[in-house]
């Protein structure tokens, strides 16, 4: 399914003291199948921009088309259930949202709600605590019982148990420790290459952006300024740094060594391993230092 | 629910938001016990202006406050027909089967939301123009004669500063849990009642789980900085009584007085 936002605006709290300007004019296509990392500073809008994508938030300007549907400012919405089916969000903190007795319950909670089958969704409930790397031992659990990080993965296994076409990730491994990061990422992105998802990440970490995503946006003060690849957007570390954003180590790494060694490689590469044979290829072909 | 505006602070420089919180505490007190005497149309309309004028010197935009106050607009709407259809005095106006409406029953029923709304808006304007600190300070200075009869002072004051405090806070959580489960296929508006109860429970569990964490992480982070109780406690800020806030409250006495004159 195709989502695409055409000179989005949306203001919190119209006709109110507190009425303040989120986004505007953030034109963004997001065609099915790619992944997407949207990076940018604390309130730039990142947040605003991702709750467009399933119409929890319904624009006060401008366009928001997902799959079929258009939505638009100012007209009532109706049956959004089915693109709220079809685009997964996985909030912040998604830990927070869990409510059922058991953990089978409130991974199910989704499906049912979207008619699926019993039988079914508890189908998919195991299927998902596999996927999200937990045993089922402990479907009969309480989900108020399990650590933070397992209560992390059956909020995951909750959104990914509705069978999304596309996932919307807000942060999804802030606060848990590197090891926990990784595979969790590592899950979301064999998923996205499996079941040809779209996948949009909201990060704060270049490095994920750098690893994993096709396509980088990158937000500032509410709008959407720049859009590329990760080479393209990493090999221009200044104005990054302008924006407050960094870019990968590795990235820093390579500039480091190429003001040392007053040469250029020509690229920029975002993993250690085309770094290093880079680097390589560059000495053997009898590189000066 | 980003609407809601209870026991929220509109910064901005008023009159009322410079007034002394005791001066603003003791005024909203004295208006809710005057709001009573009014019993006829001049004395409705006398206390009307009075809440208009304060509103206007508070420089808080009308759009605003009608916004904030929708939802409980149909209480006072609530209010109004229960007086209407169930005063059985004076004279049969209306009678359509076993409806009968009378008279007293429309006096009343007016009467009634008119002064439940005065009082929503004077209380309302208490908390939009005064932080939830400068309240609890105010209240715990006027109450203070009674730490003699040992009512604890201070405990009530700082439950009443953390429970306005948590307000915002409470509504934030609860947008961001009620946008989690509509993302999951829970519709909290529409269909038929049954549902609508039922959609409460994912958004309740989660929100007395995390208040409940809430509360442990507030009353470590008071232990870790030495809070022992109001005893000894010194303040940082002072509250200062100005002429303009006797003249306020004589301007209310006044408005009591012409009630008592004018009243049937």
């Amino acid at each position: 399914m195709d989502i695409s936002l055409q000179q989005v605006e949306y203001r919190y709290q119209v006709n109110s003291p507190f009425e303040r300007l989120a986004i505007q004019d953030v034109t963004l296509d997001i065609p099915q199948g790619v992944y997407l990392a949207i990076i940018g500073h604390t309130g730039s809008g990142k947040s605003t921009v991702l709750q467009h994508l399933n119409a929890l938030l319904q624009p006060t300007g401008g366009i928001v088309n997902i799959g079929n549907r258009q939505i638009r400012a100012k007209k009532k919405e109706k049956n959004l259930k089915e693109i709220r089916q079809r685009v997964g969000i996985v909030f912040q903190f998604p830990e927070h949202q869990l409510f059922e007795e058991t953990v089978e319950k409130d991974i199910c909670f989704g499906p049912l709600n979207f008619g699926v089958p019993e039988e079914e969704a508890k189908l998919r409930a195991r299927q998902a605590l596999k996927q999200v790397g937990l045993s089922e031992d402990i479907l009969e659990k309480s989900p108020f019982d399990l650590s933070g990080g397992q209560m992390r993965r059956v909020a995951i296994a909750g959104v990914l148990a509705m069978g999304p076409d596309v996932i919307v990730l807000d942060e999804p491994t802030a606060g848990l420790d590197p090891r926990g990061r990784k595979e969790i990422m590592d899950m979301f992105y064999s998923l996205h290459k499996e079941r040809n998802l779209s996948t949009v990440l909201v990060t704060h970490s270049m490095e994920d952006a750098a690893r994993y995503a096709d396509q980088i946006a990158i937000m500032h003060q509410g709008k959407l300024i720049k859009r590329g690849t990760p080479e393209e957007i990493f090999s221009s570390s200044e104005g990054l740094v302008e924006l407050g954003l960094d870019v990968p180590e590795v990235v820093k790494f390579q500039l480091k060594l190429e003001n040392k060694l007053g040469y250029k490689l020509g690229q920029t590469f975002l993993t250690i391993d085309q770094l290093s044979d880079a680097v390589v290829e560059h000495f053997q072909r009898g590189g000066r230092t | 629910m980003e609407k809601m505006i209870f026991g929220r602070y509109v910064p901005a420089d008023s009159l009322i938001h410079r007034m002394d919180p005791r001066a603003k505490i003791l005024l909203v007190f004295l208006f809710v016990c005057v709001v009573f005497l009014a019993n006829n149309a001049m004395t409705y309309a006398l206390i009307g202006l009075y809440t208009f004028m304060m509103l206007a010197f508070s420089k808080i935009p009308f759009r605003f406050l009608y916004e904030g106050l929708k939802p409980v607009l149909w209480l006072v709407v609530f209010t109004m027909l229960l007086q209407l259809f169930f005063t059985k005095e004076g004279a049969l106006v209306f009678e359509y089967g076993p409806v009968k409406i009378y008279e007293e029953g429309i006096r009343q029923g007016i009467f009634i939301s008119v002064r439940f709304f005065f009082l929503i808006l004077m209380t309302s304007l208490l908390t939009l123009t005064t932080t939830p600190i400068e309240i609890t300070d105010g209240l715990e200075t006027l109450l203070n004669p009674l730490k003699k009869i040992h009512f604890p002072v201070h405990e009530m004051a700082l439950m009443m500063s953390i429970s306005l405090r948590f307000i915002p806070t409470l509504m934030e959580e609860t947008d961001k849990i009620m946008k989690a489960q509509i993302a999951r296929g829970v519709e909290f508006a529409g269909g038929p009642i049954k549902e609508r109860i039922k959609a409460v429970i994912p958004l309740l569990i989660p929100l007395f789980v995390s208040s409940f964490k809430r509360a442990e992480d507030l009353a470590i982070a008071m232990e870790a900085r030495g809070y022992r109780g109001g005893e000894g406690r010194t303040k940082y800020r002072q509250l200062d009584w100005k002429p303009v806030d006797t003249l306020l409250l004589f301007v209310l006495l006044a408005v009591t007085l012409l009630l008592f004159l004018l009243r049937s």
